[in-house]
This record gives C-alpha cells, structure tokens and sequence, in this order.
C-alpha cells in the first residue's frame, strides 16, 4: 500500500488557482454579511442596544420573498423595491409600536425586548410555515461567471454589487442628509439632539427601520443562492455580531470591512479544514480582537 | 377528456385517504390502526412526503380489495406521524402513536430518525416495519419488535464496490482514485467508513473523505477541493438536496470525473432529478434500492404514481408501498391486531408477493436476508439497471465520457 500511495503526489491544496476560487468566493458571501452586519451595527451605534431580533427579522424578510416569488411569479431582484421599503415600515411601526412603549426608557430593557421578539418571531414561523427548508428557482440560479478562471456563481455576484450599492446608498444617506445628520447627532449625545428640537424618538424608529431594510435588501440578494427556514437566522445573526465587534461598534466601513474578512476567512478556512471546522477561523478572530483590540478595528476608544 | 377522469380519479383516492383514519369505514369492526411515521417536515421533508405517499397508496389499496380477509374484510388505518427530520420527535411520535393504541408503525425513513424510533417502539412492543433506514446498527441491537425489509448499508456498500471493481476491470482499469462526499448522520458517515475500509484493499486511493452539514446550500469549497485533487470517482453519499446541489456545483465548475459512483446517493435514481437537472445527472451510476425493472407490477405503480401531478417514482415511495404490503400480510396471517402476534407472524415471514429483487423475505435478527440493492446508471434521460446481469436492462457506460 506504501508505494501505491507514492505513486500520486500530496493534494496541492494551495493552488493559488483553487485558492483565488475560494477567496473570490468568500468575498462575495462576505459582501451579504456586511450588509447584514450594516443594521446591526446602525442600530448599535445610535439606539445602543444589541438588536437581538436581527436574525428573526432576516427570515422574516427572507420568507417575504420566497413568497413573493413562490405567489406572485416575482425574480427575488424585483422585490427589491418592496422589501426594502416593507422591512423600512415594519421596523418604525415595530420600534414605534413595541419597542419604544415597553423599554419605558431604560436601554437594558430594549436588549430583553428584541430578544423575546425574536423567539416570538421565530416560533411564529415555526407555526405557520412549518421547519421546511425552502428554496426557489430562478433562471441564472446555476449561471456562473468566469473571472479568470474562478466560476462564480451569477446570484453570488449580484450580492457582492448589491451589497456595495446598498452600504453607499447607507453612507450618503447618513453622511449627506438631514436625517443623516440627526441620526449622528442622537447617536453622539442624546440629550443635546433633543435640546437642539432633534425628535429623538422619530430618529430612534427611523434608524430601527432603516437598520431593518437593509436586512430587506440582504434577504433579496440572499435567496436566489440561499434557503429559508425559521431557524435561517440564527447563523446569520452570530456572524453579523463578530462582524460588528470586529469592525467596532457603530462603525458602518468597519461592519464591510469586517464582512469581507469574514467572508474570507470563512471561505478558506472550509476549503483548508473541510466544511465543518471551516468556521473555527471566524470565532477565533472574535476572541483575538476582544483580547487586543476590544474597540475593533475601526472603532473609535470607549 | 382523459385528464379530467385522472382528476377526478385523484381527487377521489385522495378523500377517500382524508376520510381513512376515521376508520368509519369498516364494517363494524374498529379498523387495525398502523402508525405512518416519516420525516415529512425539515431538511428530509421531500423524501418524507415521497415515503408517506408510497404508505398510502398500498393502505388504500388493500382497504380497496377488501382489507384484512382473515379477519373479516377489517380495514387498516393510518396514524400519520411526523418526525420533522428530527430523532427525538420522531420518538415523541412513537409515544403518541403508543397512546392511540398503534398495532404496528412503518417508517421512518432516515438512519439516525429509525434507530431512535426502533428503540421507542421497542418498549411499549410495537411491530416496527423499517421501509428505508439503511445503518446496520438498526437491526443489530437484537430488537424483537425491528424488521428491515430492504439492504443495510454493509451489504450495499460491498456490493458496490464489487460491481465498481468489475466495471473498472472489464475497462482495463483507468479509474485508481477516489473522493467520498458524505452527509454528517448516521447513513453518510457509515457508509463512508465501510468505503473507505474497503476500497484500498481492492486497489484504490481514497484521497479525499468530505463530510457536509444537512442543509448545505454552497458546495463551492468542496468542489474546489475536489478540482485540486482531481480524483478518477466521485463518491457521494448523501440526501436529494446536497445531492442535487453537489452535482449541479461540479457542472457549474467543469468538473468531470470519469465516474460519479454514489452509494445509496440521494438524488441519483430519482426520476425527479433526471428530469430536472438531465445534464447533471447524466451518466451517474448509482448503487440503490431498485425494483425489479422487469416486474409488470413495479411498472404499474409508476404509472399510476407518476399520473399524480407533481409525484416522482422513487425508493422511498415503492419501498413504502412493500413494506405496507408485508405488514398486510403479516396482520392476514396472525389474524389478529395483537402487536405479539403480528411480531411474530412478521418473523416467520415467507412473503413473495413484491417486486423487489429479493426473493421470498426471510428474517433474521430483523433483517430480510434476502434484500440487495441494484447498480443503475442514468443514460439518455431514464434509469436503468446495469448490475447485477440477472436484472440488467443494458450496458454500464464506464468510464464516462463528457
């Protein structure tokens, strides 16, 4: 058996071919998370709350579309311009409506809300739509694009230029407008943006809702390559905060900064480790970062 | 004119099944409750709504021709259950099913689901027919109540390899390596062990044993994996998702061993797929459960099941469809719903009235003796047996050429 096993060189494993396949890969996949990790870390850094309902509001949005497509023919892409702004609503009136009312002002009581928020949502999705996984068929689902060399799938490339899309359209709404600027404001100093006639709990649903939307967009870019099932979030919603802590808290080039490292990271470490210790890399990131840099890479010091 | 009378055909098979569990139906007699148990929802949904389907179809049909004659024309009635991909429901299923007073349960379809499901059954002695559930372990724990009509994995496995040796041979040998894909549970990772314990001694590498989460929605990386070590066969063994998905992924990434070879591979004899996704599954070899292609009555339920809109003639649905008749039969010759006594009648069970490539059953320590699976190949958009002669329709096409 010894000399048959000589006979076939080791696997290269490091073909930097296979290797540009994976981080290509990677890149795009981390694209989603960033822009998943881009609510979150909005509503972070102005609300100062850990959103835990983050992963229930993606499989929410997510099944928004699978059924969009599933009862009224509609390519995931063309739902973008209802999700976004339906994911928008749902977070204002949630904020308005739930959040805002129950918190009766303390921050910590946010973090206990969104939490049973979640596990409301989540079984919710477990009643209605059952544990299936579900998935849909689109005509470019199995298209690929060969950048040199590397096939990459169509969807995933679409996700990688949504998600950029998204983030500038995020950063010129905030670095740009009127609303940007009262959401900074109510991020840095709460009390002064309300003395200055900033309505702060307007900017407090606006941020929630446009934190939400982003998940809208995530989960129309998401699905063509993905699946839906109530516990899809889950996954997400861990990633997306080792993101958030490793790009620093509140900081929007940090979460796609972060994403893509994520991405990367993930993508390489499957193809180095096989599949299911792939996402030791990611985990082994978060523990570094809190060890020696606890603000993150792009965070400003507490 | 003819698809409205299928309509109306389906649509009345269907209520009379709604109506079933009812029992009202039986002339006076409480109808003989049987548990119908498979994963219906989660990540094995799709084979478990096939299996149900197969279930049922045989129950209607032998409630259609008179029910259990020895026991003067009592039907028999389905207690659905629904394991939700998960063992432990699938045991809760068990309990409920116990509750309403099950004689005997047929299912529940995964490895990991039925080797819990056996054991639960196995308390309260309630006759367990295992219709797919190919892991060894299930009929090797000496349960009274277990009784596996169709191969294990070691016996599939073994056969497997054998017909891989002897195509490889007769084409002078161009196929040295091999990489198995395999799912996480009980099924993938068994039968990737048994491969991987016996390839080398025929002369093959294993240079690559891959195992994957239930569901995996990207297999970029192992295929990527799988284009660096550039194996001869590809050896799959997993469910219909990651199956189909992993063969779309190879196409998508050009690559093209000179056989995909699976074991009891998910997807590979699903007409389903062959339909689907014809340039993927093109040339695939597949060692699975398999009727008897010459069998007029196998032919006739997949007529009748494909008149169905939106069904597939699948190993889950005919498997099911078997193992419901030999419970019927079992139940006819205990003359009885005693789960003791229909244990016992399955035990002494000669039955040879099923399409399967078996002979009469014969159990021992709960495994039909008899049960092998058959080597098949997709070629020119159908399935066809290639081994064992016996049963074949034609020639393997090996290695394959893109």
């Amino acid at each position: 058996m010894k000399s048959d096993e000589k006979a076939y060189p080791p696997p290269a494993m490091l073909d930097p071919a296979i290797l540009f396949a994976s981080v290509l890969n990677g890149l795009t996949t981390g694209a989603v998370y960033a822009l998943i990790a881009l609510g979150l870390t909005l509503i972070y850094g102005v609300l100062h709350i850990i959103n835990f309902a983050h992963g229930a509001a993606l499989m929410m949005a997510l099944y928004g579309v699978y059924f969009l497509h599933e009862k009224l023919g509609l390519d995931p892409y063309v739902s973008l311009p209802i999700m976004v702004p339906a994911m928008f609503v749902a977070g204002y009136a949630l904020y308005r409506g739930v959040i805002a009312r129950a918190s009766h002002g303390k921050d910590e009581n946010i973090l206990l809300i969104t939490l049973g928020l979640s596990i409301m949502l989540e079984n919710a999705a477990l009643y209605f739509f059952k544990s299936d996984t579900l998935t849909i068929d689109t005509a470019y689902t199995l298209s690929t694009v060969n950048i040199f060399g590397a096939m990459i799938a169509v969807p995933k490339m679409v996700a990688f230029f949504g998600a950029l899309a998204t983030t500038a359209v995020l950063l010129l709404v905030i670095g740009k407008t009127s609303l940007g600027r009262a959401i900074r404001a109510c991020a840095k100093e709460r009390q002064g943006a309300r003395l200055v006639g900033i309505n702060v709990d307007h900017v407090f649903a606006m941020s929630f809702g446009i934190g939400l939307a982003c998940l809208g967009a995530a989960a129309c870019f998401l699905l063509p390559a993905y699946y839906v099932n109530p516990q899809v979030g889950n996954g997400f919603v861990l990633i997306a905060f080792t993101i958030v802590v490793l790009g620093g808290m509140g900081s929007f080039v940090g979460a796609l900064i972060g994403g893509f490292l994520i991405g990367v990271v993930e993508s390489v470490g499957g193809l180095l480790l096989g599949e299911s210790l792939g996402q030791i890399g990611i985990f082994v990131i978060f523990i570094i970062v809190l060890l020696f840099r606890p603000q993150g890479l792009f965070g400003a010091r507490a | 004119m003819t698809q409205r009378r299928q309509f109306l055909m389906n649509t009345a098979a269907l209520a009379a099944t709604a109506a079933l569990p009812l029992g009202a139906r039986a002339q006076g007699a409480p109808a003989i409750k049987v548990g119908v148990l498979h994963p219906v929802t989660g990540a094995l949904a799709y084979s478990g709504n096939l299996s149900r389907l197969g279930a049922q179809i045989a129950l209607d049909e032998i409630n259609a021709a008179g029910g259990i004659k020895s026991m003067g024309g009592v039907k028999l009635a389905a207690l659905l259950g629904d394991a939700q991909s998960k063992p432990e429901v699938g045991v809760a299923e068990v309990e409920k099913m116990n509750e309403q007073g099950a004689s005997a349960i047929v299912g529940s379809y995964a490895s990991a689901i039925c080797l819990a499901t056996t054991q639960a059954a196995a308390k309260y002695n309630i006759p367990h027919v295992v219709d797919v559930g190919v892991a060894d372990q299930i009929v090797t724990r000496g349960l009274k109540n277990t009784f596996r009509f169709g191969p294990g994995y070691k016996i599939t496995t073994e056969a497997a390899i054998n017909n891989l040796h002897i195509m490889n041979t007769v084409a002078r040998k161009p196929a040295k390596t091999v990489m198995i894909i395999h799912e996480e549970s009980l099924f993938g990772t068994g039968t990737a062990n048994l491969l991987a314990s016996q390839l080398p001694g025929m002369g093959y590498e294993v240079k690559e044993i891959v195992k994957h989460a239930n569901p995996t929605r990207d297999f970029n990386n192992i295929v990527l994996k799988m284009k660096s070590i550039n194996p001869d066969i590809v050896i799959p063994a997993n469910y219909y998702n990651e199956y189909a998905l992993l063969l779309r992924t190879m196409k998508q990434q050009n690559v093209t061993p000179k056989a995909v070879f699976s074991v009891l591979g998910g997807a590979a004899s699903s007409f389903k797929f062959v339909k689907e996704f014809a340039d993927a599954a093109n040339g695939v070899i597949d060692v699975n459960h398999w009727y008897n292609p010459k069998d007029k009555r196998a032919q006739a339920l997949r007529k009748k099941v494909e008149a169905m809109p939106g069904q597939f003639y699948t190993y889950e649905v005919f498997l099911n469809y078997q193992c419901m008749y030999l419970l019927a039969d079992a139940i006819e010759r205990a003359k009885s719903s005693k789960r003791e006594d229909i244990i016992n009648a399955l035990a002494s069970s000669t039955w040879d009235k099923h399409f399967m490539p078996y002979g009469p059953t014969k159990f021992v320590n709960g495994q039909n003796t008899g049960a092998a699976p058959l080597t098949l190949q997709v070629l020119k958009g159908d399935i066809k047996v290639i081994l064992p002669n016996t049963f074949a329709e034609t020639e393997p096409v090996f290695p394959w050429k893109v």
